[in-house]
């Protein structure tokens, strides 16, 4: 099937992940944008946008600016996005929009931050939790695990599935992981190590909540006519979209369907493909609920049933949807708004074939997924190799 | 004065320290909203109300929370959050409270009081019809 692509995801690269005691905020944006360059065969000077996302541990009010300037770029598209952990997406989908306008030929994407070094555990969780409602939600002691609890409640409630099924994805992920040389977390976990995990907020429990971790990841997204020819299978956007419907999850329309349906419907008509398509999926997963409801708003499994499908090795590398094979935010790692990017990176990998061990044999057709909030900003992308 | 110049937060609090939970209806289309702001973000017309409720709700989703998320908090956990759906149209997120509020569920009726919030000022509570206050 000969398809038209978008643009070209022509270079990527994520750096260590996990605990990198010494890491910086730029020196990780650096490290991950000049390998992403490196690895679509270009030369720095051939970057002409920059698209970044934001740091906790050196915010900056202009911080594409800051990178810019650290890695001695003078782009004529420079801006920092702000959408959670649906930035990196987001920012592909505007790259694109920039080299289809003719502003620019390549946009480097870049996002990193060095959250778990650089900012103490409690830090972390308390500066997330100002995504709260300031009036109506913080002074509750909304956490985020809390405000995804609630999500998890009501799930389990109108399915009447056990917990077990939102275990079944945290198993799953730490099952991919074990064959990531540079996960976070490789240690193979079972149903009962998960169920047995410190309660955080009920029904989620520690082994159903994200990594912290220390890192960065870059993409460059070419104009298809801007890339040097390379022997690889070039990797090409094919359809993306969005969905939003609410910030604060007490302001969401309902705890059943978000903004994922919106946009993965955008995205799948762009592309012209559907849900069963997809050789390989890579869908952000910042709690096991949070791919539960994704998985099913988005139509890869009938509502109440992605979990039972998680039991059943649906996700692994040999089941129907091979999902998150580099393991995820569940155990791969979650840098800030780089979580979101190494799930683009590894579908990027699967296309060129070079995911080794965790290679999805031809896939051809990936989906890469990020939520931003309490499942409130939404980005799709549907990529192909070509 | 004109209530809108208050600031609707302060009118929502005002509330609270009159032991009313107070909501907003929009004039124009009917509209009920309770993250309060200045217009009605169904219609977007300026003509916003409010009104009392009469402070019944049920629960729709609930989390016992055992991480705290700033220090404040702390010394709290466990605590309940639920989200409550009043019967007048609105959703508020309150702390569960009173006993046995970690046996809460979905569905269940809950009636709102007012405690000390964390500032301790008059705040909103969700306490269950069947249960006692603390």
């Amino acid at each position: 099937m000969t398809r038209t692509p978008l643009a070209l995801i022509s270079g990527a690269c994520d750096t260590a992940v996990g605990e990198l005691p010494g890491s910086t905020c730029l020196g990780l944006h650096a490290e991950a944008a000049l390998g992403a360059i490196r690895d679509a065969g270009l030369a720095v000077a051939d970057i002409d946008g920059l698209l970044c996302a934001y740091s906790m541990t050196e915010p900056h009010l202009m911080l594409a600016s800051v990178v810019a300037e650290h890695l001695g770029l003078q782009p004529v598209h420079c801006a920092a996005l702000s959408a959670g952990g649906a930035t990196g997406v987001i920012a592909v989908m505007q790259a694109q929009a920039l080299v289809a306008a003719g502003h620019c030929r390549h946009v480097l994407v870049v996002t990193g931050d060095n959250r778990l070094t650089g900012l103490s555990r409690d830090g972390a969780v308390a500066a997330l939790a100002g995504v709260g409602h300031p009036l109506f939600e913080q002074p509750c002691g909304l956490s985020v695990p809390a405000a995804y609890a609630l999500i998890a409640q009501r799930y389990l409630h109108e399915y009447g599935v056990p917990t077990t099924h939102l275990a079944a994805v945290a198993v799953a992920m730490r099952r991919h992981a074990g064959r990531h040389p540079k996960a976070h977390k490789r240690t193979p976990i079972t149903l009962a190590d998960v169920l047995a995990s410190r309660e955080i907020a009920s029904p989620l429990r520690l082994l159903d909540c994200c990594l912290i971790s220390d890192g960065a990841a870059a993409v460059v997204v070419s104009a298809p006519t801007a890339v040097p020819v390379m022997s690889r299978p070039r990797v090409a956007l094919l359809g993306a979209g969005q969905g939003h419907t609410h910030e604060h999850v007490s302001y969401a329309p309902g705890l059943r369907e978000f903004g994922c349906h919106r946009a993965a419907h955008i995205a799948f008509a762009q592309a012209g493909v559907a849900p069963h398509d997809i050789d390989v999926a890579e869908i952000y997963d910042s709690f096991t609920i949070t791919l539960l409801v994704e998985l099913e708003s988005m139509g890869f499994f009938a509502p109440g049933t992605a979990g039972a499908a998680a039991l059943a090795g649906a996700l692994d590398l040999d089941g129907e949807l091979p999902c998150n094979t580099h393991g995820g935010l569940l155990s791969y790692g979650h840098a800030g708004p780089a979580g979101g990017m190494f799930h683009l990176i590894e579908a990027v990998l699967q296309l060129r074939g070079e995911a080794s061990l965790r290679q999805v044999h031809g896939a051809e057709l990936a989906l890469v997924h990020g939520d931003g909030g309490i499942l409130s900003a939404h980005g799709t992308l549907i990529l192909g190799a070509i | 004065m004109n209530e809108i110049c208050l600031g609707s937060a302060e009118i929502f609090r005002a509330g609270c320290a009159r032991g009313e939970l107070c909501y907003q209806r929009c004039r124009d289309c009917g509209a009920v909203q309770l993250h309060t702001r200045e217009h009605c973000a169904r219609c977007h017309g300026l003509q916003v109300g409010w009104a009392v409720s009469g402070g019944l709700g049920v629960i729709y989703s609930h989390t016992t929370v055992h991480r705290a998320p700033t220090p404040v908090f702390r010394d709290r956990v466990p605590y309940v959050i639920a989200l409550v759906d009043f019967a007048e149209g609105f959703r508020l997120l309150l702390n569960v409270v009173g006993d046995a509020r970690a046996e809460v569920r979905i569905g269940e009726a809950v009636r709102v009081v007012f405690g000390p919030g964390i500032d301790g000022q008059p705040w909103p509570q969700a306490l269950r019809c069947a249960g006692t206050a603390d």
